[in-house]
C-alpha cells in the first residue's frame, strides 16, 4: 500500500435497497484537503462517516496509517481504540454546531472537553489551551465563560473548529461546515478553516455541495453520484475540464457571480 | 413476625438480591441492575437501602439507621422499627454497637471497622445523568472509562464559581477505573470512603441498581491539580456538644433570625455531651 493516510477500497453499503456506497475507493494524503461533491442523496456523507469508523459497510475496508506508520483496519478496530482516535488523532467538524457543542457549557469547557478526555487535569493549562484556541478562531477571549447558546451562527461553527483542533488532530472530517451561513459569515470561515488547516498541516476530508467552497478549500476533488466516484482529480482540473457529463452539469449548473 | 418471612423479602428475591451484591463487589463502583421489589414504602425513602438490608442482615446482626445524620427522624426511625419487627433484630442508635448501619445523606462521625457493612440509600445510581441523557451512552461511557465530560462540569464550575462547588453527590473515582456517584452525601463524608475498614453498599430502588466499594478500596473525589479537592464544613462548632471537626447542620430556632449550628451526626453529639458530663 501507498503513503496515504487514510485508503477506502471497495466501500460498499446499502440501506435497504438503497446503494448508497457502490465500491467506493478513497485515498487521503497527508497534509492535504480532499473534497467530496455532489448532489444530496449522492452517498458523500455517508462516505465520510464509513471513512471516519462511523458506519460499518457492508464490503470493503478502511485503512488509517498511525503516527507510528503501523496500518490499521479501522473498522476492525475495538471500540475504546477509535474513540480515543475520535478524540486525539482524529476530529469530526458537523454541519449543525449545535449537535456537537455542549450548548449548557461555556465556551472555554467546549474548548477544553477533549483536552480533558484526553487527560488533562490542570485547570489553568486548560483553561489557557481554551483561550489561546478561541483567539486561534477569532472568538474574543471575553466571551470564553458565555454559553455557546449567545453566540451566532458563524461563531458556533468557529467555536465547533476550535473544540476540534485543540487536541492537534491529524485527520478532520468535515461534513458542510459552512452550510446554514450567509455568504459573508461563510467567506470569513472558509478563510479561517483554509489558514488552519494550511498552517498545522492537517488532512481534510471534506464534504461538500457546493463547489465553490470545494474550489476555494480542496487540493483534490471526488464527484459522486448515486453512490459511485464517477471522476477524480486535481480540483482546478476538475473544476475546469470536467470529463464526465456528471461534474460538466455539476460546473456549468454554478451561477456566476 | 408472624406471616411474614424473615426481613420481610422471600428468601428467593434475597438470593437475586445477593447475586447482584457478590458481582458489584466483584467490580467496584460498577452499577449492577437487580429486580427491585415494590416494599412498603415510597420511593425516595430509601426502597433500594432497605432491600439491600434485608438481604445481609442475619438474626445476629444489630442494625442502626441513619436519615441526615440523624437517628431520631421519621425515616430512621420507621426503618429500624420495620426490621425490628419483621426480622427481630436488635436495633441501636450507637456507631459503635451496629454491625448494619443503613444510611441516607450521611457517614457516621465514628471511624468504622471490619466487622460493619455500611448500606447507603441511593436516589441517582449514574453520575453522569446530567451530562449524558441516554443511559445506553453513560453505559459505554463507564464501559470505555471515557469520563471526560465529568471534568467539564467541573471545569464549569471553576470558570463560574471559582472554585468546585459540589456539596454534596461529589463524583469519585473507585478503584481507579469507574466513576461512581457517593450518592447524596456531603463532600466533607467523601474522604471516609476511602480505603474505608467496612464493606459498603449502595442500593437505588426506583432506577434498580446496585454497586459497592469492597473494604480498603482506594475512592478518590475527582478534582484538579491547581484545584484540588476540599471537604467543606460550616466554620462554627457544634452549639452543643462543641466540636470544631464534625459535619454542622444549621437549624433556624424561630422566624427572627436565630440560628444554631448542631452536629449533623446525632449520635456522635450525644456521646461527646455523655464524656463531657
Amino acid at each position: 500500500m501507498s503513503e496515504a493516510l487514510l485508503s477506502g477500497r471497495g466501500l460498499t453499503l446499502r440501506f435497504g435497497t438503497i446503494t448508497a456506497l457502490d465500491g467506493v475507493d478513497a485515498d487521503l494524503w497527508p497534509g492535504e484537503v480532499l473534497a467530496v461533491v455532489g448532489e444530496s442523496g449522492s452517498g458523500k456523507t455517508t462516505l465520510l462517516n464509513v471513512l471516519a469508523g462511523r458506519l460499518r459497510p457492508d464490503a470493503g475496508h478502511v485503512w488509517y496509517r498511525e503516527p507510528d506508520g503501523h496500518v490499521a483496519d479501522v473498522h476492525a478496530m475495538p471500540l475504546p481504540v477509535l474513540r480515543r482516535l475520535h478524540r486525539s488523532d482524529w476530529g469530526f467538524v458537523q454541519q449543525d454546531p449545535r449537535a456537537a457543542l455542549r450548548m449548557d457549557v461555556s465556551a472555554g469547557g467546549n474548548v477544553g472537553e477533549r483536552l480533558m478526555a484526553a487527560g488533562a487535569r490542570h485547570y489553568g493549562h486548560i483553561r489557557e489551551e481554551a483561550a489561546r484556541w478561541l483567539e486561534e478562531v477569532e472568538i474574543d477571549v471575553a466571551r470564553m465563560d458565555d454559553r455557546p447558546s449567545t453566540f451566532s451562527g458563524g461563531m458556533l461553527q468557529r467555536l465547533q473548529i476550535a473544540r476540534t483542533l485543540v487536541t492537534h488532530p491529524r485527520v478532520v472530517f468535515m461534513d458542510e461546515p459552512t452550510g446554514g451561513l450567509d455568504v459573508s459569515v461563510q467567506a470569513r470561515l472558509l478563510d479561517l478553516i483554509r489558514t488552519l488547516v494550511r498552517r498545522l498541516g492537517i488532512a481534510v476530508v471534506l464534504v461538500t455541495h457546493d463547489l465553490a467552497v470545494a474550489r476555494l478549500l480542496a487540493g483534490r476533488i471526488m464527484v459522486m453520484q448515486r453512490g459511485r466516484v464517477v471522476e477524480d482529480g486535481l480540483a482546478d482540473q476538475v473544476l475546469d475540464d470536467p470529463r464526465h457529463p456528471y461534474t460538466q452539469l455539476l460546473v456549468s449548473s454554478v451561477l456566476a457571480a | 413476625m408472624k406471616g411474614y418471612n424473615f426481613a420481610y423479602l422471600d428468601e428467593q428475591t434475597k438470593r437475586m438480591l445477593r447475586r447482584a451484591l457478590l458481582k458489584a463487589v466483584a467490580i467496584p463502583g460498577h452499577q449492577i441492575p437487580f429486580g427491585a421489589r415494590e416494599m412498603p414504602l415510597p420511593y425516595g425513602w430509601g426502597t433500594g437501602g432497605i432491600q439491600v438490608t434485608a438481604s445481609v442482615i442475619g438474626r445476629g446482626d444489630t442494625l442502626k439507621v441513619i436519615d441526615q445524620g440523624a437517628d431520631d427522624t421519621t425515616n430512621a426511625v420507621s426503618i429500624r422499627r420495620f426490621f425490628a419487627k419483621t426480622a427481630g433484630v436488635r436495633t441501636t442508635t450507637r456507631t459503635a454497637e451496629a454491625t448494619v448501619i443503613q444510611t441516607r445523606h450521611r457517614i457516621p462521625e465514628t471511624p468504622l471497622t471490619d466487622a460493619q457493612i455500611i448500606v447507603y440509600q441511593v436516589p441517582q445510581p449514574e453520575p453522569l445523568y446530567k451530562l449524558e441523557p441516554s443511559r445506553t451512552e453513560t453505559r459505554r461511557m463507564h464501559a470505555l472509562a471515557d469520563y471526560g465530560a465529568m471534568h467539564v462540569k467541573l471545569y464549569e464550575q471553576v470558570a463560574r464559581y471559582g472554585q468546585i462547588a459540589i456539596s454534596y453527590d461529589y463524583p469519585v473515582m473507585v478503584n481507579g477505573r469507574h466513576l461512581m456517584a457517593p450518592s447524596p452525601i456531603p463532600a466533607f463524608d467523601n474522604p471516609k470512603m476511602h480505603r474505608m475498614k467496612a464493606l459498603q453498599l449502595f442500593g437505588a430502588g426506583r432506577e434498580k441498581r446496585i454497586y459497592a466499594v469492597p473494604p480498603y478500596t482506594e475512592v478518590v473525589s475527582l478534582d484538579f491539580e491547581d484545584y484540588p479537592f476540599r471537604a467543606g464544613r460550616a466554620p462554627h462548632a457544634c452549639a452543643l456538644c462543641g466540636d470544631t471537626a464534625s459535619y454542622l447542620d444549621e437549624v433556624v430556632t424561630d422566624d427572627r433570625g436565630g440560628r444554631m449550628f448542631v452536629c449533623s451526626d446525632t449520635n456522635h453529639c450525644a456521646t461527646r455531651r455523655e464524656r463531657a458530663a
